[in-house]
């Protein structure tokens, strides 16, 4: 495939007449050496994200751990230790051709069996795979390499979950009869991947080099990447200012600063790379709540969020408009309809004295505590927004802090709250990313990010179900727009924004983000200026 | 004198074991607290997770144990001289924390003699000058100083030194991956250092130069002063044999309890300069509940202060003979 591409841009260079344009190309062309200062927001439990999938993990994981394919911007699947692949008409069989010649950084061959046994393992132990490979029955190795997919029902998804990060290809001989999640593995990691692992300093930094056996020689460009953690986002600030840090994943800095970097001439803002997993941010109600169990006090809260006001004040602009679950992102199934319950204050304020709460003491109808989710620093701002514009139809939020772990055993093992402001990956599928947050199956008391509203439809849960085992692509469309449509109408949430994630790089750093899970993926032709 | 010495340390020794266990103790049933256990943190940094992946964590954790037999199990280890292991790091809680000691020891230990040495050298100037110009002007620098939160001192450090002059680096405590050695390497670590040493000492500089000038002040209007002065001896002298020693005794009284501020203080500072410390690692590991490693670093920090307050009575016994008698 890299090949191929080079050959291409060779041909084009010898038909290019102009010496112009040769001096452009040959000024494009990659140079070796360097390193790569990484911008590490934080320290990750483990560099190979087989056990979790927290995002520091993500970053560091597949430039050592690859994956069975890579895939472009529209998440349409490209070769990476697969070369080929098929799937059967009744989608239930998968052949997937590997790369022949592909050698572990401990010399070991890398042949089916060791495909077989990490689809395995991610079935039983990475929090997503459960579900991802749930109809995955058995994976069959006739030969080193080829591997075979067999599954119970189709799995429409399936097909784009095998990016590194994701779905990491690891060492059968390193893991096998170990516990997967304490192997050592995990601290210094072997692959196939374009980078070696080098060393680990606990709270300061990780170093990856180059991989001299490569298969896909002559890449990779870069000597050494340097992942540097940086916690604070006023030194991330810094880092990409005074030059520290090339390299930074999704808006790594507070939103506030992005005005005062982008003046700075060294750096540069690409949004592409980001559509492997995409977040629709929701107002969640929780549907046992005295107040919002009733559909009127939703529909008025609904009535009265002006998302637009809400982008520009809290995202700053950096998000993109969202009346669905599914993000528009995911074109092929979002459903850009708007919301039902457009901004109507007067609206909302009837519907509030229908529902049975006028205005008394004050001009208050009722006191209700709101939560967030703080994983963003955006997540404050956005509460304090729900409160003053809730404060016009006379509801009095107060907000209330926690931390992560406080968060989430709040709302996921004690329920005890009322509506809170919550974030959630759409994935690069709905039914690995939606799915879970409507599916009344899924309302699992303290099982994290999972049907948080206590949202209970036959017809939705009929819908995504359906659509998870629906080979036909139009069909599986229909569905999905269909729930949108149903979720739109009985407001469960109130999804507000996508936001925008921008990668921050340094202008001497080139082609980073190629793939579409971008700095994510494995870094491959990354090159340096110098 | 060495007897006094050793009497006092062994009656430090014997304070020390039962405050040790208290702490522990303590820290154990108060983070028992906090809502929220690791396998919590873990799924909201993953934002997914299914009944079996968190039953599988609870239990890796020993998170589905009673909280009785977790602690004994945590004291039968320490027992043993074990503090643990940390399944969310994949390592032992002593290599934890062994590979982040050094850089809180060092920033910490720089740190308080900068802010001793730069606090005792402002605090005699201004006592020697009271009143006058010199006095007036360290008096607003020391009053700044004291005033302002030391992230904010370091934050404007970082904006002026690493980003608008280029002096300095902004975060670390090395060069990754220069392979540097013999000079250049101690060059590129001080480096590193200066910059965190100067925000987290910026606060005790003000304390100490107040303190200093305060008690110096004090001292020149004793009898033996004027004695000194009689005798004929060179002010100079005078201020630094009899002035400064018996002006140091409040000084290092309060110095030895601030080192306990100072590992507060670099949580924040560590942080903001990405040093890789222990005051990091243990607001990392409070975010993370993980109490293994919360425990270890908050039992390192007692025996720290500890020591460092046994090191506080030696120096007095020794800075004044009066003290160790009683």
């Amino acid at each position: 495939m890299t090949a191929k591409f080079r050959t291409t841009r060779r041909a084009a260079l010898v038909g290019a007449s102009a010496l112009a344009l040769a001096g452009r190309l040959q000024a494009e062309a990659p140079k070796k050496g360097g390193t790569l200062n990484f911008m590490q927001n934080s320290e990750p439990q483990t560099l190979v994200p087989l056990t979790t999938t927290a995002t520091p993990a993500l970053t560091v994981g597949a430039k050592v751990s690859e994956g069975l394919l890579e895939y472009d911007f529209d998440i349409k699947p490209k070769p990476q230790l697969a070369t080929e692949w098929s799937i059967s008409p009744d989608g239930k069989t998968y052949t997937f051709k590997l790369r022949p010649n592909v050698k572990f950084h401990d010399g070991k061959p890398f042949t089916s069996a060791d495909v077989a046994y990490s689809i395995q393992l991610l079935k039983t132990v990475h929090p997503r795979g459960r579900n991802t490979f749930a109809n995955v029955t058995v994976v069959k190795t006739p030969d080193p390499l080829t591997a075979i997919f067999e599954l119970s029902q189709p799995a429409p998804f399936l097909i784009k979950a095998l990016a590194g990060a994701e779905s990491p290809i690891v060492p059968k001989h390193v893991y096998e009869g170990t516990d997967p999640m304490a192997n050592p593995n995990g601290n210094a990691p072997i692959g196939t991947g374009p980078y070696k692992f080098k060393e680990w300093v606990r709270g300061s930094h990780i170093i990856y080099e180059r991989n001299p056996d490569y298969w896909g020689g002559p890449l990779p460009y870069v000597d050494r990447i340097v992942f540097k953690f940086l916690p604070d986002p006023g030194a991330r600030s810094i880092a990409f200012e005074n030059g520290s840090s090339d390299l930074g994943y999704r808006t790594p800095v507070a939103l506030s600063d992005l005005e005062r970097l982008k003046k700075v001439p060294s750096l540069r803002f690409t949004t592409d790379g980001t559509s492997y997993s995409y977040n629709v941010s929701t107002l969640q109600f929780n549907l046992d709540s005295q107040y919002f169990k009733n559909l009127k006090v939703r529909q008025a809260v609904a009535h009265a969020i002006d998302r637009e006001l809400m982008i520009k004040t809290v995202m700053y602009g950096y998000a993109t408009l969202c009346c669905s679950p599914i993000a528009p992102g995911l074109k092929e199934f979002h459903d850009p309809a708007p919301s039902p319950y457009k901004l109507d204050l007067k609206k909302a304020e009837a519907l509030l004295d229908e529902a049975g709460f006028p205005r008394g003491d004050n001009k208050i109808r009722f006191k209700v505590p709101m939560d967030y989710n703080p994983i963003g620093d955006e997540s404050r701002r956005a509460a304090e927004f729900t409160r003053a514009a809730l404060g016009k139809i006379g509801i009095a939020v107060e907000v209330r802090a926690a931390d992560p772990s406080a968060f989430v055993k709040r709302i996921y093992t004690d329920r005890d709250f009322d509506f809170t402001y919550n974030g959630h990956s759409n994935l690069f599928d709905p039914t690995v990313g939606v799915q879970r947050i409507y599916w009344s199956k899924n309302f699992k008391k303290g099982v994290p990010f999972s049907n948080g509203s206590h949202y209970d439809n036959p017809k939705v849960d009929a819908l995504l179900e359906g659509a998870a085992v629906e080979n036909d692509p139009v069909k599986r469309k229909e569905m999905f727009f269909e729930f949108q449509r149903i979720v739109a109408e009985e407001v469960p949430d109130i999804p507000v924004f996508s936001p925008l994630f921008l990668t921050i790089y340094n202008a001497k750093v080139h082609d980073h983000s190629l793939t579409a899970d971008g700095v994510e993926g494995n870094l491959a032709h990354v090159w340096v200026d110098g | 004198m060495t007897r006094r010495i050793l009497a006092t340390l062994r009656r430090t020794a014997i304070h020390a074991g039962p405050t040790v266990l208290g702490i522990i103790v303590l820290d154990f049933l108060l983070l028992q607290l906090m809502p929220g256990d690791a396998a919590d943190v873990i799924a909201s940094e993953s934002g997914v997770a299914t009944a079996e992946t968190m039953a599988a964590l609870r239990e890796r954790f020993g998170l589905d144990q009673p909280v009785l037999t977790q602690l004994m199990n945590f004291l039968g280890h320490l027992a043993q001289f074990d503090l643990g292991f940390s399944p969310r790091y994949n390592m032992s809680v002593a290599d934890i924390i062994m590979s982040r000691l050094p850089g809180t020891v060092t920033l910490m230990v720089t740190a308080l003699a900068l802010a001793l040495l730069l606090g005792i050298v402002a605090g005699s100037v201004m006592a020697a000058f009271a009143g006058r110009w010199p006095d007036r002007i360290l008096s607003v620098v020391v009053l700044l100083f004291y005033s302002m939160p030391g992230f904010w001192v370091g934050l404007m450090a970082i904006v002026l030194f690493s980003v608008k002059l280029g002096w300095l680096p902004s975060d670390g405590s090395m060069t990754v991956g220069a392979n540097l050695s013999g000079f250049a390497l101690v060059w590129d670590r001080l480096d590193h250092l200066i910059l965190p040493a100067l925000a987290l000492a910026s606060f005790f500089i003000a304390v100490y130069a107040r303190l200093v000038r305060a008690s110096m002040l004090e001292v020149q209007r004793q009898d033996f002063m004027r004695t000194a002065h009689a005798k004929g001896l060179h002010p100079f002298f005078v201020q630094l044999r009899h002035a400064l020693r018996n002006a140091l005794i409040p000084v290092t009284t309060v110095a030895g309890m601030h080192l306990g501020n100072l590992l507060g203080g670099a949580v924040v500072i560590e942080s903001l300069f990405g040093w890789p410390g222990m005051g990091r690692l243990a607001l990392e590991a409070v975010l993370a509940r993980d109490f293994s490693v919360l425990l270890g670093v908050l039992l390192l920090s007692s025996l720290l202060v500890i020591v460092a307050n046994m090191a506080i009575d030696l120096l007095h016994a020794w800075l004044d003979p009066r003290i160790g008698a009683a």
